[in-house]
């Protein structure tokens, strides 16, 4: 089964959801290592930045962000990692999976409409198209 | 030092080059345009980026990082073109620079910190506002062509980068709109008409100025005002591109650089500039990390200038003004309304407080200034609160002293206590307390003498220990003679 698992999240209740998918996935092997990654969208950064008295208070913002996510792997007691990483989520996502070579990739959907996934764009959509392995998309 | 150097400008030596030319070519419209705002020649901007960007490359403390000639500078010295002329411009530049450098070597960059972000909010919004406004004059009620131009702009502007990642988007505007401006006749005013393109490098000479203190007093205000807002840009900005590539920089560095920079752009001709918050993102979305990408930025555009600049006189002003209103739109901080209603209530007076004063005044640095300066007024009436509760724990009366003790807050304290009790036990309890300042001891002996004087006996508990050390140090309330009238 599944030895390493990517989770992207971004701290909003479908990453939540996708959360309990992959942990689903996780409990079928007992080594299996799941890696939540989150991405710091480089369009946000300067908005980030702005609102944020110091670094200290940012990386504390971000950090938070990954709480109940790793709440839920705490509590089903499996072994993870954090990672933080900056660019563009969908690009950065499917680069770091298939450098690192996970087995699998377990994401969230936002649930976007026609309208807005023109505009915005899908990261799911992008990582599915471009990743080397099986990816997981939670609705 | 060497591996640093060579990490610095040679580990990613393709992505820099590809950046660094994406980075000029979006630079142009931008470096003309902001000329345009400040009232002098396109040429005077665009020899500004070249060698600011070119200078930075070398001195700057923030590798990746893109400074040219920008709005929230060019907007700073429209007073002094308009009244002084260009060279009084060139001098107030080389001051400008001197400034900086000033203000590097005595470590800036901790200065920073004390600048509130409702202050850094405003000092953006209020920036793109007034880039705004500056583009009025040049698109109401010129033409009916005028408009279609501007609105064509903007839907090339916003819609093409969502097909076509390579090529900025200003520039494919740029390009089209120009190619059917040119060849279609159509009633517009042109980049030409406002000032001459000149196809040569920048030379080197000295402001035509008189050396006298009159010229001083003429620049220093202009100096010290751009010397202020291009290091809250730069130093921002910094930070920006601190946070997007996940590694650290040297403000201080920084700071000396831009003041060598605008040195070096004074001597060439150039206007004040400074780092660009856009033009950075651009950079390192566009996979610039290094002081490379900086480099072919300010060379590229200078290259382009040399070679195209009998077209870059026909560039439409509409297409200009509509890429200024990206701009602008690029830079207003948009969550600035859900941080209205969120932030607390004085955050959000300063930040409305920064605006307003910039968009008053058209001064950047008048309005940070003023906005740092209240919300120190607002820092100091929240922390000088001080609550007193008195109960009773058994036969004493205890009161309980909240918050900080220094000679903001002693009035309230003195005035909270209720002297009209006789003969008790009293207790002051100081355990959610501390001590600042003489004049904060003072007003503790103040009551403990008031009470005695009554007939009361004093008990005062839980000071924290450098509290302790003060109140041990300065209190008379010790000495049992001690009477109100000694103090």
């Amino acid at each position: 089964m599944y030895k390493n698992i990517l989770l992207a999240v971004d701290g909003s209740e479908n990453s939540l959801r996708a959360t309990k998918e992959a942990v689903k996935m996780a409990s079928l092997n007992n080594k299996c290592v799941i890696e939540i990654v989150y991405i710091v969208d480089f369009a946000k950064a300067k908005n980030e930045v702005l609102h944020a008295q110091g670094k200290e208070e940012l990386e504390l913002a971000r950090r938070k962000k990954l709480e109940p996510v790793e709440k839920i792997l705490k509590s089903n007691e499996l072994s993870y990692k954090t990672k933080i990483m900056h660019g563009e989520p969908g690009p950065t996502i499917v680069e770091y999976a298939n450098k690192e070579q996970f087995d699998l990739v377990v994401i969230g959907s936002r649930g976007l409409n026609s309208l807005q996934e023109m505009v915005l764009g899908s990261v799911s959509h992008k990582v599915v198209k471009r990743a080397n392995c099986p990816v997981l998309i939670v609705k | 030092m060497i591996k640093k150097l060579k990490t610095e400008w040679l580990s990613n030596v393709r992505g820099d080059i590809l950046a660094g030319i994406v980075v000029a070519l979006a630079l142009i419209p931008e470096a003309i345009a902001f000329s345009i705002i400040a009232g002098v020649d396109p040429m005077v901007g665009l020899y500004a980026s070249f060698t600011m960007a070119v200078i930075i490359a070398f001195a700057g403390g923030r590798p990746g990082m893109i400074s040219a000639a920008t709005g929230a500078m060019a907007l700073l010295m429209v007073p002094l073109v308009k009244e002084h002329g260009l060279n009084y411009l060139l001098a107030a530049t080389l001051l400008t620079g001197v400034i900086q450098i000033i203000f590097g070597v005595f470590k800036v960059a901790k200065v920073m910190k004390f600048i509130p972000r409702a202050v850094m909010i405003g000092f953006v919004n209020a920036l793109a506002i007034l880039i705004f406004m500056a583009q009025v004059p040049h698109f109401i009620g010129i033409s009916n062509m005028t408009y279609v131009f501007v609105a064509i702009t903007l839907v090339i502007v916003y819609v093409v980068p969502k097909f076509i990642k390579s090529i900025p988007a200003p520039l494919i505007a740029i390009v089209a709109l120009t190619a059917v401006a040119i060849y279609s006749n159509f009633e517009l005013r042109t980049v030409g008409d406002l000032g001459a393109i000149t196809q040569s490098l920048p030379t080197f000479f000295i402001p035509d100025v008189p050396f006298t203190l009159e010229t001083l007093s003429i620049i220093f205000p202009y100096s010290i005002a751009l010397a202020i807002v291009g290091l809250l840009e730069s130093l921002l900005t910094a930070s920006i591109v601190d946070d997007m590539t996940g590694t650290e920089s040297d403000k201080n560095k920084e700071a000396r650089g831009q003041g060598i920079a605008n040195i070096v752009t004074g001597f060439f001709g150039g206007m004040a500039g400074c780092a660009m918050i856009g033009q950075s993102v651009i950079n390192v979305k566009s996979g610039g990390r290094g002081r490379l990408s900086t480099l072919i930025a300010g060379l590229f555009l200078m290259f382009l200038i040399i070679v195209l600049g009998d077209l870059v006189v026909q560039i439409p002003m509409p297409v200009l003004v509509g890429i200024m209103i990206m701009v602008s739109i690029g830079t207003f901080d948009w969550s600035s309304f859900s941080y209205l209603r969120k932030a607390p209530k004085s955050d959000a007076v300063v930040m409305v407080v920064t605006v307003a004063i910039v968009v008053a005044t058209h001064d950047l640095s008048k309005g940070v200034i003023a906005g740092v300066i209240l919300s120190a007024i607002f820092f100091v009436a929240k922390i000088s609160k001080i609550k007193v509760t008195k109960h009773k724990v058994n036969r004493n009366l205890v009161f309980d002293v909240e918050g900080q003790l220094f000679f903001a807050s002693v009035e309230g304290f003195v005035e909270s206590f209720d002297f009209t009790v006789e003969r008790s036990n009293i207790v002051i309890d100081f355990s959610n307390s501390h001590i600042w300042d003489d004049s904060a001891v003072g007003a503790i002996d103040k009551v403990v003498i008031k009470y005695r004087e009554s007939g009361n006996v004093v008990t005062i508990k839980g000071l924290d220990a450098t509290s302790k050390k003060l109140v041990d140090k300065l209190a008379v309330y010790n000495d049992s003679n001690a009477k109100l009238s000694t103090h």
